[in-house]
Protein backbone atom coordinates (compact mmCIF):
# COMPACT_ATOMS: atom_id res chain seq x y z
CA UNK A 1 0.00 0.00 0.00
CA UNK A 2 2.79 2.41 0.92
CA UNK A 3 4.46 1.55 -2.39
CA UNK A 4 1.35 2.74 -4.19
CA UNK A 5 1.17 6.03 -2.28
CA UNK A 6 4.89 6.64 -2.90
CA UNK A 7 4.33 6.02 -6.56
CA UNK A 8 1.36 8.43 -6.50
CA UNK A 9 3.40 11.20 -4.88
CA UNK A 10 6.08 10.72 -7.52
CA UNK A 11 3.67 11.40 -10.37
CA UNK A 12 3.48 14.83 -11.97
CA UNK A 13 0.36 16.93 -11.18
CA UNK A 14 -0.88 16.45 -14.73
CA UNK A 15 -0.62 12.67 -14.44
CA UNK A 16 -2.36 12.79 -11.05
CA UNK A 17 -5.21 14.80 -12.56
CA UNK A 18 -5.42 12.32 -15.39
CA UNK A 19 -5.69 9.29 -13.11
CA UNK A 20 -8.24 10.99 -10.84
CA UNK A 21 -10.36 11.71 -13.93
CA UNK A 22 -10.04 8.11 -15.14
CA UNK A 23 -11.04 6.82 -11.70
CA UNK A 24 -14.05 9.14 -11.51
CA UNK A 25 -15.22 8.07 -14.96
CA UNK A 26 -14.79 4.40 -14.11
CA UNK A 27 -16.70 4.69 -10.83
CA UNK A 28 -19.58 6.71 -12.26
CA UNK A 29 -19.83 4.52 -15.34
CA UNK A 30 -20.15 1.39 -13.23
CA UNK A 31 -22.56 2.99 -10.79
CA UNK A 32 -24.73 3.98 -13.75
CA UNK A 33 -24.65 0.43 -15.11
CA UNK A 34 -25.69 -0.91 -11.73
CA UNK A 35 -28.38 1.72 -11.37
CA UNK A 36 -29.69 0.84 -14.84
CA UNK A 37 -30.17 -2.83 -13.97
CA UNK A 38 -31.68 -1.92 -10.63
CA UNK A 39 -34.10 0.50 -12.32
CA UNK A 40 -35.41 -2.20 -14.65
CA UNK A 41 -36.24 -4.27 -11.55
CA UNK A 42 -37.60 -1.34 -9.53
CA UNK A 43 -39.78 -0.18 -12.39
CA UNK A 44 -41.34 -3.59 -12.95
CA UNK A 45 -41.96 -4.15 -9.24
CA UNK A 46 -43.36 -0.69 -8.54
CA UNK A 47 -45.59 -0.76 -11.62
CA UNK A 48 -46.81 -4.18 -10.55
CA UNK A 49 -47.75 -2.90 -7.08
CA UNK A 50 -49.55 0.08 -8.60
CA UNK A 51 -51.54 -2.31 -10.77
CA UNK A 52 -52.27 -4.85 -7.99
CA UNK A 53 -49.85 -7.42 -9.39
CA UNK A 54 -46.75 -8.96 -7.88
CA UNK A 55 -44.15 -8.41 -10.60
CA UNK A 56 -40.92 -10.43 -10.84
CA UNK A 57 -40.46 -11.96 -7.35
CA UNK A 58 -38.99 -15.41 -7.99
CA UNK A 59 -35.31 -14.81 -8.75
CA UNK A 60 -33.51 -14.32 -5.44
CA UNK A 61 -35.02 -12.59 -2.37
CA UNK A 62 -37.95 -10.41 -3.53
CA UNK A 63 -36.78 -11.03 -7.10
CA UNK A 64 -33.79 -8.68 -6.86
CA UNK A 65 -31.69 -10.99 -9.03
CA UNK A 66 -34.13 -10.61 -11.92
CA UNK A 67 -31.93 -8.07 -13.85
CA UNK A 68 -29.03 -10.57 -13.77
CA UNK A 69 -31.26 -13.32 -15.13
CA UNK A 70 -32.50 -10.94 -17.83
CA UNK A 71 -28.95 -10.01 -18.73
CA UNK A 72 -27.85 -13.63 -19.07
CA UNK A 73 -30.91 -14.43 -21.17
CA UNK A 74 -30.26 -11.53 -23.54
CA UNK A 75 -26.60 -12.50 -23.86
CA UNK A 76 -27.44 -15.96 -25.13
CA UNK A 77 -30.25 -14.95 -27.46
CA UNK A 78 -29.77 -15.18 -31.18
CA UNK A 79 -28.78 -11.97 -32.88
CA UNK A 80 -31.04 -11.27 -35.85
CA UNK A 81 -30.31 -8.62 -38.46
CA UNK A 82 -33.09 -8.31 -41.05
CA UNK A 83 -32.05 -9.10 -44.60
CA UNK A 84 -33.13 -5.78 -46.11
CA UNK A 85 -31.53 -3.79 -43.33
CA UNK A 86 -28.64 -1.42 -43.79
CA UNK A 87 -26.08 -3.39 -41.77
CA UNK A 88 -23.74 -0.56 -40.83
CA UNK A 89 -26.37 1.86 -39.63
CA UNK A 90 -28.30 -0.94 -37.92
CA UNK A 91 -25.24 -1.97 -35.90
CA UNK A 92 -24.14 1.61 -35.18
CA UNK A 93 -27.50 2.87 -33.86
CA UNK A 94 -27.46 1.14 -30.42
CA UNK A 95 -23.84 2.20 -29.89
CA UNK A 96 -24.69 5.83 -30.67
CA UNK A 97 -27.67 5.62 -28.32
CA UNK A 98 -25.58 4.34 -25.41
CA UNK A 99 -22.73 6.80 -25.96
CA UNK A 100 -25.09 9.77 -26.12
CA UNK A 101 -26.89 8.55 -23.00
CA UNK A 102 -23.74 8.10 -20.94
CA UNK A 103 -22.09 11.37 -22.00
CA UNK A 104 -24.57 13.75 -20.37
CA UNK A 105 -24.05 12.57 -16.80
CA UNK A 106 -20.46 13.87 -16.91
CA UNK A 107 -21.42 17.44 -15.99
CA UNK A 108 -23.90 16.65 -13.22
CA UNK A 109 -22.49 17.49 -9.78
CA UNK A 110 -23.57 15.24 -6.92
CA UNK A 111 -21.57 17.13 -4.32
CA UNK A 112 -19.57 20.29 -3.81
CA UNK A 113 -16.89 21.47 -6.27
CA UNK A 114 -13.93 19.19 -6.81
CA UNK A 115 -14.21 15.44 -6.51
CA UNK A 116 -17.96 15.05 -6.90
CA UNK A 117 -18.28 15.71 -10.61
CA UNK A 118 -16.47 14.40 -13.67
CA UNK A 119 -16.18 17.72 -15.51
CA UNK A 120 -17.12 21.16 -14.18
CA UNK A 121 -17.60 22.73 -17.61
CA UNK A 122 -18.00 26.47 -18.01
CA UNK A 123 -20.87 25.74 -20.43
CA UNK A 124 -22.27 22.74 -18.55
CA UNK A 125 -25.90 23.46 -19.31
CA UNK A 126 -25.21 24.00 -23.01
CA UNK A 127 -23.25 20.76 -23.06
CA UNK A 128 -26.29 18.96 -21.68
CA UNK A 129 -28.43 20.53 -24.37
CA UNK A 130 -25.93 19.54 -27.08
CA UNK A 131 -25.70 15.92 -25.98
CA UNK A 132 -29.45 15.52 -25.57
CA UNK A 133 -29.89 16.75 -29.14
CA UNK A 134 -27.49 14.04 -30.32
CA UNK A 135 -29.68 11.32 -28.81
CA UNK A 136 -32.16 11.81 -31.66
CA UNK A 137 -29.69 10.35 -34.14
CA UNK A 138 -29.70 6.91 -32.58
CA UNK A 139 -33.47 6.64 -32.82
CA UNK A 140 -33.65 7.95 -36.37
CA UNK A 141 -30.83 5.63 -37.43
CA UNK A 142 -32.39 2.60 -35.73
CA UNK A 143 -35.78 3.36 -37.24
CA UNK A 144 -34.47 3.84 -40.74
CA UNK A 145 -31.87 1.05 -40.90
CA UNK A 146 -34.22 -1.84 -40.17
CA UNK A 147 -36.08 -1.25 -43.44
CA UNK A 148 -39.44 -1.79 -41.79
CA UNK A 149 -42.52 0.45 -41.91
CA UNK A 150 -43.19 0.25 -38.19
CA UNK A 151 -39.66 1.11 -37.16
CA UNK A 152 -39.55 3.89 -39.74
CA UNK A 153 -42.74 5.45 -38.41
CA UNK A 154 -41.53 5.03 -34.84
CA UNK A 155 -38.22 6.67 -35.69
CA UNK A 156 -39.82 9.62 -37.49
CA UNK A 157 -42.35 10.17 -34.73
CA UNK A 158 -39.66 10.06 -32.15
CA UNK A 159 -37.45 12.52 -34.00
CA UNK A 160 -40.34 14.98 -34.38
CA UNK A 161 -41.24 14.57 -30.72
CA UNK A 162 -37.71 15.05 -29.43
CA UNK A 163 -37.28 18.09 -31.66
CA UNK A 164 -40.42 19.72 -30.35
CA UNK A 165 -39.84 19.03 -26.68
CA UNK A 166 -36.13 19.83 -26.76
CA UNK A 167 -37.15 23.41 -27.46
CA UNK A 168 -39.33 23.59 -24.35
CA UNK A 169 -36.61 21.81 -22.36
CA UNK A 170 -34.01 24.39 -23.38
CA UNK A 171 -36.37 27.31 -22.75
CA UNK A 172 -37.14 26.05 -19.24
CA UNK A 173 -33.44 26.48 -18.36
CA UNK A 174 -33.13 30.10 -19.49
CA UNK A 175 -34.61 31.53 -16.28
CA UNK A 176 -32.11 29.56 -14.18
CA UNK A 177 -29.22 30.82 -16.27
CA UNK A 178 -30.42 34.40 -15.78
CA UNK A 179 -30.71 33.95 -12.00
CA UNK A 180 -27.40 32.13 -11.57
CA UNK A 181 -25.59 34.32 -14.11
CA UNK A 182 -23.68 31.30 -15.36
CA UNK A 183 -23.89 28.24 -17.57
CA UNK A 184 -21.92 26.24 -15.02
CA UNK A 185 -24.10 23.69 -13.27
CA UNK A 186 -22.17 23.97 -10.01
CA UNK A 187 -22.96 27.74 -10.02
CA UNK A 188 -26.63 27.03 -10.64
CA UNK A 189 -26.70 24.67 -7.65
CA UNK A 190 -24.98 27.17 -5.34
CA UNK A 191 -27.29 29.95 -6.59
CA UNK A 192 -30.11 28.02 -4.88
CA UNK A 193 -28.45 28.36 -1.50
CA UNK A 194 -30.12 30.73 0.92
CA UNK A 195 -31.50 31.27 4.38
CA UNK A 196 -34.82 29.63 3.60
CA UNK A 197 -33.57 26.16 2.72
CA UNK A 198 -35.82 24.46 0.24
CA UNK A 199 -37.85 27.63 -0.41
CA UNK A 200 -34.76 29.00 -2.17
CA UNK A 201 -34.64 26.16 -4.65
CA UNK A 202 -35.49 26.87 -8.26
CA UNK A 203 -38.45 24.47 -8.16
CA UNK A 204 -40.11 27.13 -5.98
CA UNK A 205 -38.58 30.32 -7.39
CA UNK A 206 -38.92 29.08 -10.98
CA UNK A 207 -42.04 26.97 -10.47
CA UNK A 208 -43.47 27.27 -14.03
CA UNK A 209 -40.06 26.43 -15.49
CA UNK A 210 -39.87 23.38 -13.21
CA UNK A 211 -43.23 22.08 -14.47
CA UNK A 212 -42.20 22.70 -18.09
CA UNK A 213 -38.93 20.88 -17.42
CA UNK A 214 -40.65 17.84 -15.91
CA UNK A 215 -43.07 17.52 -18.84
CA UNK A 216 -40.48 18.18 -21.54
CA UNK A 217 -37.97 15.83 -19.91
CA UNK A 218 -40.52 13.03 -19.78
CA UNK A 219 -41.18 13.53 -23.47
CA UNK A 220 -37.49 13.84 -24.25
CA UNK A 221 -36.74 10.40 -22.80
CA UNK A 222 -39.81 8.85 -24.47
CA UNK A 223 -41.60 7.78 -21.33
CA UNK A 224 -45.30 7.45 -20.69
CA UNK A 225 -47.46 9.46 -21.30
CA UNK A 226 -45.20 10.44 -24.21
CA UNK A 227 -43.95 7.00 -25.26
CA UNK A 228 -45.45 7.27 -28.76
CA UNK A 229 -42.27 6.15 -30.55
CA UNK A 230 -42.89 2.69 -29.17
CA UNK A 231 -46.67 2.68 -28.94
CA UNK A 232 -47.22 -1.10 -28.95
CA UNK A 233 -50.80 -0.94 -30.06
CA UNK A 234 -49.97 0.93 -33.26
CA UNK A 235 -46.31 0.36 -34.05
CA UNK A 236 -45.44 -3.08 -32.57
CA UNK A 237 -42.44 -1.68 -30.65
CA UNK A 238 -41.55 1.42 -32.66
CA UNK A 239 -37.95 2.00 -33.60
CA UNK A 240 -36.57 -1.07 -31.83
CA UNK A 241 -39.00 -3.60 -33.33
CA UNK A 242 -36.29 -5.42 -35.30
CA UNK A 243 -33.65 -5.43 -32.59
CA UNK A 244 -32.88 -8.54 -30.59
CA UNK A 245 -30.36 -9.86 -28.11
CA UNK A 246 -27.69 -7.47 -26.77
CA UNK A 247 -28.43 -4.70 -29.27
CA UNK A 248 -31.96 -4.59 -27.89
CA UNK A 249 -30.47 -4.52 -24.39
CA UNK A 250 -28.25 -1.59 -25.40
CA UNK A 251 -31.23 0.41 -26.65
CA UNK A 252 -33.09 -0.33 -23.41
CA UNK A 253 -30.01 0.68 -21.45
CA UNK A 254 -29.84 3.99 -23.32
CA UNK A 255 -33.49 4.69 -22.46
CA UNK A 256 -33.00 4.00 -18.76
CA UNK A 257 -29.74 5.93 -18.57
CA UNK A 258 -31.50 8.86 -20.26
CA UNK A 259 -34.18 8.73 -17.60
CA UNK A 260 -31.52 8.59 -14.88
CA UNK A 261 -29.82 11.59 -16.49
CA UNK A 262 -32.91 13.78 -16.66
CA UNK A 263 -33.64 12.92 -13.02
CA UNK A 264 -30.07 13.84 -12.02
CA UNK A 265 -30.18 17.05 -14.07
CA UNK A 266 -33.57 17.98 -12.63
CA UNK A 267 -32.21 17.42 -9.12
CA UNK A 268 -29.24 19.71 -9.78
CA UNK A 269 -31.05 22.46 -11.62
CA UNK A 270 -34.34 22.66 -9.75
CA UNK A 271 -34.11 20.73 -6.48
CA UNK A 272 -30.91 22.28 -5.18
CA UNK A 273 -28.61 19.37 -6.00
CA UNK A 274 -26.52 18.54 -2.95
CA UNK A 275 -27.92 21.41 -0.81
CA UNK A 276 -29.87 20.48 2.30
CA UNK A 277 -33.61 21.25 2.43
CA UNK A 278 -33.45 22.81 5.91
CA UNK A 279 -31.04 25.64 6.79
CA UNK A 280 -29.97 23.83 10.00
CA UNK A 281 -28.79 20.60 8.35
CA UNK A 282 -25.42 20.43 6.57
CA UNK A 283 -25.17 20.16 2.78
CA UNK A 284 -24.03 16.77 1.61
CA UNK A 285 -23.97 14.49 -1.46
CA UNK A 286 -26.48 12.38 0.45
CA UNK A 287 -29.20 14.96 -0.23
CA UNK A 288 -28.50 14.69 -3.93
CA UNK A 289 -29.17 10.96 -3.89
CA UNK A 290 -32.36 11.33 -1.83
CA UNK A 291 -33.87 13.88 -4.24
CA UNK A 292 -32.59 11.96 -7.23
CA UNK A 293 -34.30 8.79 -5.95
CA UNK A 294 -37.56 10.68 -5.44
CA UNK A 295 -37.47 12.01 -9.01
CA UNK A 296 -36.78 8.53 -10.38
CA UNK A 297 -39.75 7.23 -8.41
CA UNK A 298 -41.81 10.09 -9.82
CA UNK A 299 -41.09 8.96 -13.39
CA UNK A 300 -42.17 5.39 -12.60
CA UNK A 301 -45.23 6.68 -10.76
CA UNK A 302 -46.15 8.74 -13.83
CA UNK A 303 -45.96 5.64 -16.00
CA UNK A 304 -48.28 3.78 -13.65
CA UNK A 305 -50.80 6.63 -13.61
CA UNK A 306 -51.22 8.29 -16.99
CA UNK A 307 -52.45 6.91 -20.31
CA UNK A 308 -50.60 7.62 -23.54
CA UNK A 309 -51.18 10.80 -25.51
CA UNK A 310 -52.40 10.75 -29.09
CA UNK A 311 -49.83 11.98 -31.60
CA UNK A 312 -51.68 15.18 -32.60
CA UNK A 313 -52.33 15.95 -28.94
CA UNK A 314 -48.63 15.57 -28.25
CA UNK A 315 -47.60 18.00 -30.99
CA UNK A 316 -50.35 20.46 -30.09
CA UNK A 317 -49.36 20.41 -26.43
CA UNK A 318 -45.67 20.80 -27.13
CA UNK A 319 -45.88 23.70 -29.54
CA UNK A 320 -48.98 25.56 -28.44
CA UNK A 321 -48.83 25.16 -24.68
CA UNK A 322 -45.35 24.32 -23.40
CA UNK A 323 -43.29 26.60 -25.65
CA UNK A 324 -45.48 29.72 -25.12
CA UNK A 325 -45.60 29.13 -21.35
CA UNK A 326 -41.82 28.72 -21.18
CA UNK A 327 -41.27 31.83 -23.33
CA UNK A 328 -43.65 33.94 -21.26
CA UNK A 329 -41.94 32.80 -18.07
CA UNK A 330 -38.58 33.89 -19.50
CA UNK A 331 -40.04 37.38 -20.06
CA UNK A 332 -41.45 37.46 -16.51
CA UNK A 333 -38.14 36.31 -15.01
CA UNK A 334 -36.20 38.84 -17.05
CA UNK A 335 -38.54 41.59 -15.85
CA UNK A 336 -38.26 40.53 -12.21
CA UNK A 337 -34.46 40.26 -12.41
CA UNK A 338 -34.20 43.73 -13.98
CA UNK A 339 -36.53 45.21 -11.35
CA UNK A 340 -34.42 43.56 -8.62
CA UNK A 341 -37.32 41.82 -6.87
CA UNK A 342 -36.09 39.91 -3.75
CA UNK A 343 -35.40 36.29 -4.64
CA UNK A 344 -34.77 37.27 -8.24
CA UNK A 345 -31.66 39.23 -7.53
CA UNK A 346 -28.38 37.83 -8.67
CA UNK B 1 -0.50 19.03 -21.02
CA UNK B 2 0.59 20.85 -24.16
CA UNK B 3 1.68 17.61 -25.79
CA UNK B 4 -1.67 16.08 -24.88
CA UNK B 5 -3.53 19.02 -26.44
CA UNK B 6 -1.36 18.87 -29.56
CA UNK B 7 -2.14 15.17 -30.01
CA UNK B 8 -5.88 15.83 -29.60
CA UNK B 9 -5.68 18.73 -32.04
CA UNK B 10 -4.05 16.62 -34.76
CA UNK B 11 -6.47 13.75 -34.18
CA UNK B 12 -9.52 15.97 -34.57
CA UNK B 13 -8.03 18.01 -37.40
CA UNK B 14 -7.28 14.79 -39.30
CA UNK B 15 -10.73 13.42 -38.53
CA UNK B 16 -12.47 16.57 -39.75
CA UNK B 17 -10.48 16.58 -43.02
CA UNK B 18 -11.00 12.88 -43.60
CA UNK B 19 -14.74 13.03 -42.97
CA UNK B 20 -15.04 16.13 -45.17
CA UNK B 21 -13.42 14.20 -48.03
CA UNK B 22 -15.72 11.23 -47.40
CA UNK B 23 -18.71 13.56 -47.41
CA UNK B 24 -17.87 14.87 -50.88
CA UNK B 25 -16.74 11.55 -52.36
CA UNK B 26 -19.64 9.47 -51.07
CA UNK B 27 -22.41 8.61 -53.55
CA UNK B 28 -24.98 7.71 -50.91
CA UNK B 29 -26.40 11.01 -49.58
CA UNK B 30 -27.17 9.41 -46.22
CA UNK B 31 -23.54 8.48 -45.65
CA UNK B 32 -22.57 11.98 -46.74
CA UNK B 33 -24.82 13.36 -44.03
CA UNK B 34 -23.19 11.13 -41.41
CA UNK B 35 -19.72 12.17 -42.61
CA UNK B 36 -20.68 15.84 -42.31
CA UNK B 37 -21.86 15.11 -38.78
CA UNK B 38 -18.40 13.75 -37.92
CA UNK B 39 -16.85 16.89 -39.42
CA UNK B 40 -19.05 19.12 -37.29
CA UNK B 41 -18.26 17.21 -34.11
CA UNK B 42 -14.50 17.33 -34.80
CA UNK B 43 -14.69 21.07 -35.45
CA UNK B 44 -16.51 21.46 -32.16
CA UNK B 45 -13.72 19.55 -30.41
CA UNK B 46 -11.15 21.89 -32.01
CA UNK B 47 -13.07 24.95 -30.78
CA UNK B 48 -13.05 23.38 -27.32
CA UNK B 49 -9.27 22.88 -27.50
CA UNK B 50 -8.86 26.53 -28.53
CA UNK B 51 -10.46 27.52 -25.22
CA UNK B 52 -13.90 28.49 -26.48
CA UNK B 53 -16.35 26.01 -24.99
CA UNK B 54 -19.31 28.25 -25.85
CA UNK B 55 -18.68 28.08 -29.59
CA UNK B 56 -17.94 24.36 -29.25
CA UNK B 57 -21.31 23.72 -27.60
CA UNK B 58 -23.17 25.94 -30.07
CA UNK B 59 -21.56 24.09 -32.97
CA UNK B 60 -23.14 20.86 -31.74
CA UNK B 61 -26.47 22.36 -30.65
CA UNK B 62 -27.11 24.26 -33.87
CA UNK B 63 -25.44 22.21 -36.60
CA UNK B 64 -25.40 18.65 -35.29
CA UNK B 65 -28.47 18.87 -33.09
CA UNK B 66 -30.82 20.84 -35.31
CA UNK B 67 -29.75 21.30 -38.92
CA UNK B 68 -28.25 17.87 -39.59
CA UNK B 69 -31.17 16.08 -37.93
CA UNK B 70 -33.49 17.88 -40.34
CA UNK B 71 -31.29 16.86 -43.29
CA UNK B 72 -31.32 13.25 -42.15
CA UNK B 73 -35.04 13.41 -41.50
CA UNK B 74 -35.75 14.50 -45.07
CA UNK B 75 -33.28 12.04 -46.61
CA UNK B 76 -34.87 9.17 -44.74
CA UNK B 77 -38.44 10.29 -45.30
CA UNK B 78 -37.93 10.61 -49.07
CA UNK B 79 -35.85 7.42 -49.16
CA UNK B 80 -33.12 9.03 -51.26
CA UNK B 81 -30.93 6.33 -52.71
CA UNK B 82 -27.48 6.20 -54.30
CA UNK B 83 -26.84 8.90 -56.85
CA UNK B 84 -25.83 7.51 -60.22
CA UNK B 85 -23.66 9.78 -62.37
CA UNK B 86 -25.24 10.97 -65.62
CA UNK B 87 -22.89 10.03 -68.49
CA UNK B 88 -23.44 13.13 -70.66
CA UNK B 89 -22.89 15.82 -68.07
CA UNK B 90 -19.94 14.08 -66.51
CA UNK B 91 -17.27 15.52 -68.84
CA UNK B 92 -18.43 19.13 -68.44
CA UNK B 93 -18.64 18.77 -64.66
CA UNK B 94 -15.18 17.24 -64.47
CA UNK B 95 -13.62 20.07 -66.52
CA UNK B 96 -15.29 22.71 -64.36
CA UNK B 97 -14.27 20.89 -61.17
CA UNK B 98 -10.62 20.63 -62.25
CA UNK B 99 -10.57 24.33 -63.20
CA UNK B 100 -12.08 25.49 -59.92
CA UNK B 101 -9.88 23.11 -57.93
CA UNK B 102 -6.75 24.51 -59.60
CA UNK B 103 -7.88 28.05 -58.82
CA UNK B 104 -8.47 27.15 -55.18
CA UNK B 105 -5.09 25.45 -54.92
CA UNK B 106 -3.39 28.51 -56.39
CA UNK B 107 -5.10 30.78 -53.86
CA UNK B 108 -4.19 28.44 -51.02
CA UNK B 109 -0.58 28.35 -52.20
CA UNK B 110 -0.46 32.14 -52.36
CA UNK B 111 -1.81 32.42 -48.83
CA UNK B 112 0.59 29.83 -47.43
CA UNK B 113 3.55 31.47 -49.19
CA UNK B 114 2.62 34.83 -47.64
CA UNK B 115 2.45 33.60 -44.04
CA UNK B 116 4.89 35.14 -41.59
CA UNK B 117 4.76 33.12 -38.34
CA UNK B 118 3.71 35.23 -35.40
CA UNK B 119 2.80 34.39 -31.83
CA UNK B 120 -0.85 35.22 -31.20
CA UNK B 121 -1.54 37.58 -28.35
CA UNK B 122 -3.49 36.27 -25.37
CA UNK B 123 -7.12 36.03 -26.35
CA UNK B 124 -10.04 35.60 -23.97
CA UNK B 125 -12.58 33.33 -25.67
CA UNK B 126 -14.73 32.67 -22.59
CA UNK B 127 -18.50 32.92 -22.73
CA UNK B 128 -18.54 36.15 -20.73
CA UNK B 129 -16.10 38.01 -22.96
CA UNK B 130 -17.86 36.68 -26.05
CA UNK B 131 -21.18 38.02 -24.79
CA UNK B 132 -19.54 41.40 -24.02
CA UNK B 133 -18.36 41.66 -27.62
CA UNK B 134 -21.59 40.38 -29.14
CA UNK B 135 -23.79 42.79 -27.20
CA UNK B 136 -21.45 45.77 -27.47
CA UNK B 137 -22.79 48.73 -29.51
CA UNK B 138 -20.57 47.60 -32.37
CA UNK B 139 -22.43 44.35 -32.98
CA UNK B 140 -25.73 44.53 -31.13
CA UNK B 141 -27.64 46.02 -34.09
CA UNK B 142 -26.34 43.34 -36.43
CA UNK B 143 -27.32 40.74 -33.85
CA UNK B 144 -30.86 42.14 -33.56
CA UNK B 145 -31.18 42.45 -37.34
CA UNK B 146 -30.23 38.78 -37.69
CA UNK B 147 -32.87 37.74 -35.17
CA UNK B 148 -35.50 39.73 -37.09
CA UNK B 149 -34.38 37.95 -40.24
CA UNK B 150 -34.80 34.56 -38.55
CA UNK B 151 -38.26 35.45 -37.24
CA UNK B 152 -39.19 36.57 -40.77
CA UNK B 153 -38.02 33.22 -42.17
CA UNK B 154 -40.04 31.39 -39.50
CA UNK B 155 -43.20 33.31 -40.31
CA UNK B 156 -42.59 32.67 -44.01
CA UNK B 157 -42.24 28.92 -43.41
CA UNK B 158 -45.48 28.82 -41.42
CA UNK B 159 -47.35 30.75 -44.11
CA UNK B 160 -46.06 28.45 -46.85
CA UNK B 161 -46.84 25.29 -44.90
CA UNK B 162 -50.34 26.41 -43.89
CA UNK B 163 -53.25 24.66 -45.58
CA UNK B 164 -55.61 26.92 -47.48
CA UNK B 165 -58.61 27.72 -45.29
Amino acid sequence: MSGLSDHWAGLSPVAQQFWIAVLKVAVIFNVLLGLFSFMTYAERRLLAFMQFRLGPNRTGPFGVLQPIADGIKLFFKEEVIPEGANRWVFVAAPAVAVVAAFLSIAVVPYGGPGLFQIADLEVGILYLFAISSLGVYAIVMAGWAANNKFTMLGGLRSAAQMFSYELALGLSWVGLIMLAGSFRIQDIVTAQKGGLGLLNWFCVVQFPAFIVYLIAATAEVNRTPFDLPEAETELVAGFHTEYSSMRFALLQMAEYVNMITVAAVGTSLFLGGWLSPLPLLPDSPLWFFVKFGLLLFFFIWLRGTLPRFRYDQLMHFGWKVLVPVATLWILVTAGLVTAGVPGFRR
Amino acid sequence: MELFEAILFYVFAGLSLLSAVVMVAQRNPLYSAFALLVTICSLSAIFGLLGSPFIAALQIVVYAGAIMVLFLFVLMLLRVGREEPEPGRQRVLKTVAIGLGALLLAQLGAVIAGIRPQVARGFDASTRSMARVLFSPQYVYVFEATSILIVGALVGAVVLARKEP
